[in-house]
């Protein structure tokens, strides 16, 4: 289905090569994950399959690639999307028409089919999608969400032999993610199209994987199983566990961890907080780094209802909830973007605020006119000085962007937008060390976030939004573990409090003979 | 601005038919000068949005379209030196000389300024009441590279609209006051060079949905319904006025030397036909999808 032979590729003006020296072959039928870090050659290897490179980024192009049977040297990127479906990153940039019907034949269209054909295609790809009840709206209603779903069935309308995404997820919350990733799940086993994967959150699409690839400059670090895979490099939470805790397994899914734990699975209350996070700090202040007291916004109708919210200095808050919770409008209040229908708000001093598209925050065309260079050199960025901000990885864009509103001395309250989207899992722990340097300093911080992981390893407390208020307010550890979507993997795993994987090991000792394991015991 | 089906007779005409009708209009308003009867077509431009249920977005666009149109009537005033009735008297420009404004470009200034809401009222029209995708699946079936330009316009802006938003909530965020003209030159760079990055997304996404295979969507063969039909001849019916007026000299109107209006039957007949051509296919309310 997929064959690279030779295979290297580098950027026009671009000093390194991005793909070098590549061969493997994807079966057809294949559900294949491509995992690495930022910059490993992940997105230039898709965009290849799919022939925009070097068709449309041009480049050096050297080997032989075959998709579909189609040498991309000899037909581009409108010729393979008769054999190849692609999704991209940004759900907005996927969509093209006004209506989802149009969008679903637009592809049908320019491949010459016929009306029947075309409506045929639509109802086919909108019903496997279950995207049906969306076909007459307006593209500029749907959700993100809903947008990457259209575009993914764009890129599957016609049925091709492999559907190449390129981390289709980065944008998208969880819920929606995982909806995503399970009707890519269907399509590969009820139409036997091969996928090609590209994602970094690996917890998320190995229980699909046949098989996982992954890149490291440009070059093919590693081909084989799931399980194989994560026992070289333990990258999902559950893997970690088992690691840290000195099991030999890997599992894949939270069912095979939890059967490989057998009796180990407890519902434990709470451990202590390891030394390295700070302990949650209820005790109450005279003055709050920030504090809500019944506070409305309402726009077309209420966003936030009679929210009382008071976070001290120094303190992490995770703020979690649905999509349409509130999370991003309660920062946005207090960052006074926006002001409150009713009701009152303080801060104890200027409120730094990164809203979800780092990007947005850069005006000039190096990263040393954005902040000076001792900050720079402060941060640990100054070595990207003489770089374009758009030039810079995700991860380096998110860590200028947030210096950037931080902004000179420290902030009362630091309120963060989602800011682990697309990011790998070096730059999220970055992240977080970087944030609870901050709290140690007095700064409140303050994360609207989906990625439950992310809240175990950063906030002392999370507050669950629900329809504009809180409707939990309580130790991350009380909130996340025993949850069942509001849950990190490890606690779903063991049943506990034991949010991280580094708690998780504590609950798990070292694997006992077999016929030990064998009898259920609850661990206490 | 963006387009949303409603069941109104101008949504239910084909695309074409309705491009056709609201660049016919503009195209009236340009080959005549009469203050009156643009004043009427402008008339019109209003009620045949508000009969698409699209006044709001007519009249928002509307309104960022005054500022543009006194422009174009002060530059004229300022630059024409044709007229009798002087209101201000000489000063001095290098190069262009002495400038004086008269009354007589000033009020053919307000003639331009009126043409060009117009246009931008029939614009608007269109945006807001004419299904884009069979609009541009009906250029793709005439040129491909138009298609091409016209599906990445058509995508980019309301992309850029959300990124401009995005943008102005950020430097809010980022808590620098006002950023001063240089400040608003260096956020003008930053959302070019996002405009940039956006273009290239929407066209590398162009590109694998197989739009440059420059194969012409199938030709849907429907048969002419009831507001095709009354729109195309309301259009003809326009259209035909417009160059009768042009030609005969119907509703006449000089601005130089001295101001000469007809306010008689010779200006409003014209103008009564022009508003009754254009408005009738609003009035046929059957067939309308519902």
């Amino acid at each position: 289905m997929l064959e690279l032979s030779g295979v290297g590729y580098a950027y026009p003006d671009a000093g390194d090569a991005a793909l070098q020296d590549l061969t493997l072959a994807v079966e057809a039928g294949e559900f294949v994950v491509v995992a690495g870090g930022s910059g490993s050659g992940k997105s230039t290897l898709l965009r290849a399959a799919a022939g925009l490179v070097p068709h449309f980024h041009g480049g050096t192009f050297s080997g032989r690639l075959r998709c579909g049977g189609l040498d991309t040297r000899e037909h581009g990127p409108g010729e393979l999307a008769a054999v190849a479906g692609t999704l991209l990153q940004d759900p907005e940039t996927q969509v093209l028409m006004g209506t989802v019907r149009a969008e679903l034949a637009f592809p049908l269209e320019n491949r010459g089919f016929g009306g029947a054909a075309v409506a045929r295609g639509v109802e086919e790809a909108a019903l496997a999608l279950g995207i049906a009840g969306l076909l007459d709206r307006s593209t500029h209603e749907l959700s993100g969400g809903e947008l990457q779903r259209v575009a993914l069935g764009a890129a599957l309308a016609g049925r091709p032999r492999i559907v190449l995404l390129d981390e289709p997820t980065s944008q998208l919350d969880p819920v929606a993610g995982d909806e995503l990733l399970g009707v890519l799940r269907r399509v590969n086993e009820e139409w036997g199209t091969a996928v090609l994967l590209a994602e970094h959150r690996l917890e998320r699409c190995l229980p699909a994987a046949d098989r996982v690839l992954a890149l490291e400059s440009g070059r093919l670090a590693f081909d084989g199983s799931p399980e194989a895979f994560l026992e070289r490099r333990p990258e999902t939470p559950i893997a970690r566990l088992f690691a840290l805790a000195g099991r030999p397994e890997r599992p894949v899914t939270v069912k095979a961890a939890r059967a490989a734990l057998g009796g180990v699975r407890s519902c434990d209350p709470a451990p202590d907080p390891p030394a390295g996070r700070p302990r949650l700090r209820r005790v109450r202040r005279p003055t709050a780094a920030l504090a809500l007291e019944r506070v409305w916004f309402e726009r077309d109708a209420a966003v936030l209802r009679g929210v009382d919210l008071r976070v001290e200095p120094g303190e992490t808050v995770a703020l979690m909830g649905r999509n349409g919770a509130g999370k991003s409008t309660l920062l946005r209040l207090a960052a006074g973007l926006e002001r409150p229908s009713r009701g009152k708000l303080s801060t104890a001093g200027r409120v730094a605020l990164l809203l979800q598209h780092p990007g947005d925050y850069f005006l000039h065309d190096r990263v040393d006119a954005e902040l000076p260079h001792a900050r720079l050199e402060a941060a640990g960025l100054g070595h990207l000085a003489a770089r374009h901000p758009r030039d810079l990885s995700g991860g380096e864009r998110q860590r200028l962007a947030l210096e950037i509103v931080l902004g000179e001395g420290e902030p009362a309250v630091a309120c963060l937008d989602e800011p682990t989207r697309g990011m790998d899992r070096g730059h999220k722990d970055a992240l977080a060390r970087r944030l609870l340097a901050l709290a140690s300093g007095g700064t409140a911080v303050i994360v609207a976030t989906h990625d439950a992981e992310f809240a175990a390893a950063f906030a002392a407390r999370t507050v669950l939004l629900g329809d504009g208020r809180p409707v939990a307010d309580a130790p991350t550890a009380e909130v996340l573990g025993g949850g069942w979507y509001f849950a990190t993997q490890v606690a779903r795993v063991l049943g506990t409090r034991a949010l991280t994987p580094e708690e998780g090991a504590a609950h798990v000792a070292a694997p006992a003979p077999r016929e030990e394991i064998a009898v259920p015991e609850v661990a206490r | 601005m963006s387009y949303r089906r409603r069941s109104t007779p101008l949504h239910a005409a084909r695309a074409g038919v309705g491009a056709a009708w609201c660049v016919v209009l503009g195209l009236v308003a340009l080959s005549l000068e009469h203050p009156l009867v643009l004043a009427v077509l402008l008339g019109c431009v209003l009620a045949a949005a508000a009969a698409a249920q699209v006044a709001r977005q007519v009249a928002r666009t509307l309104a960022w379209g005054v500022p543009f149109a006194l422009v174009i009537a002060l530059v004229n005033a300022l630059v024409t030196r044709e007229g009798l009735t002087i209101l201000v008297r000489g000063f001095n420009v290098p190069v262009l000389g002495q400038l004086d404004v008269t009354l007589e470009a000033l009020a053919y200034g307000g003639v331009l300024g009126l043409r060009a809401l117009i246009v931008i009222g029939c614009a608007a029209l269109l945006a807001a009441a004419v299904d884009p995708d069979e609009l541009l699946r009906a250029v793709r079936r005439v040129s491909v590279r138009s298609g091409v330009t016209a599906a990445v316009a058509t995508r980019l802006m309301p992309v850029l609209a959300r990124d401009a938003r995005r943008l102005a909530d950020a430097q809010r965020a980022r808590g620098a006051g006002d950023p001063g003209p240089a400040g608003r030159v260096a956020v003008l760079h930053a959302v070019t060079a996002g405009a940039l990055d956006r273009a290239t997304d929407v066209a590398a996404t162009l590109e694998v949905r197989g739009f440059a295979t420059g194969l012409r969507p199938a030709r849907r063969r429907r048969p002419l319904s009831r507001h095709d039909l009354g729109f195309a001849a309301s259009a003809a019916a326009l259209a035909l006025l417009g160059v009768l007026a042009a030609v005969e000299g119907w509703a006449p109107f000089a601005a130089y030397p001295r101001i000469e209006l007809s306010l008689g039957a010779s200006a409003l007949l014209p103008a009564a036909a022009l508003a009754l051509c254009a408005l009738v296919p609003f009035a046929d309310r059957r067939g309308v999808e519902r």
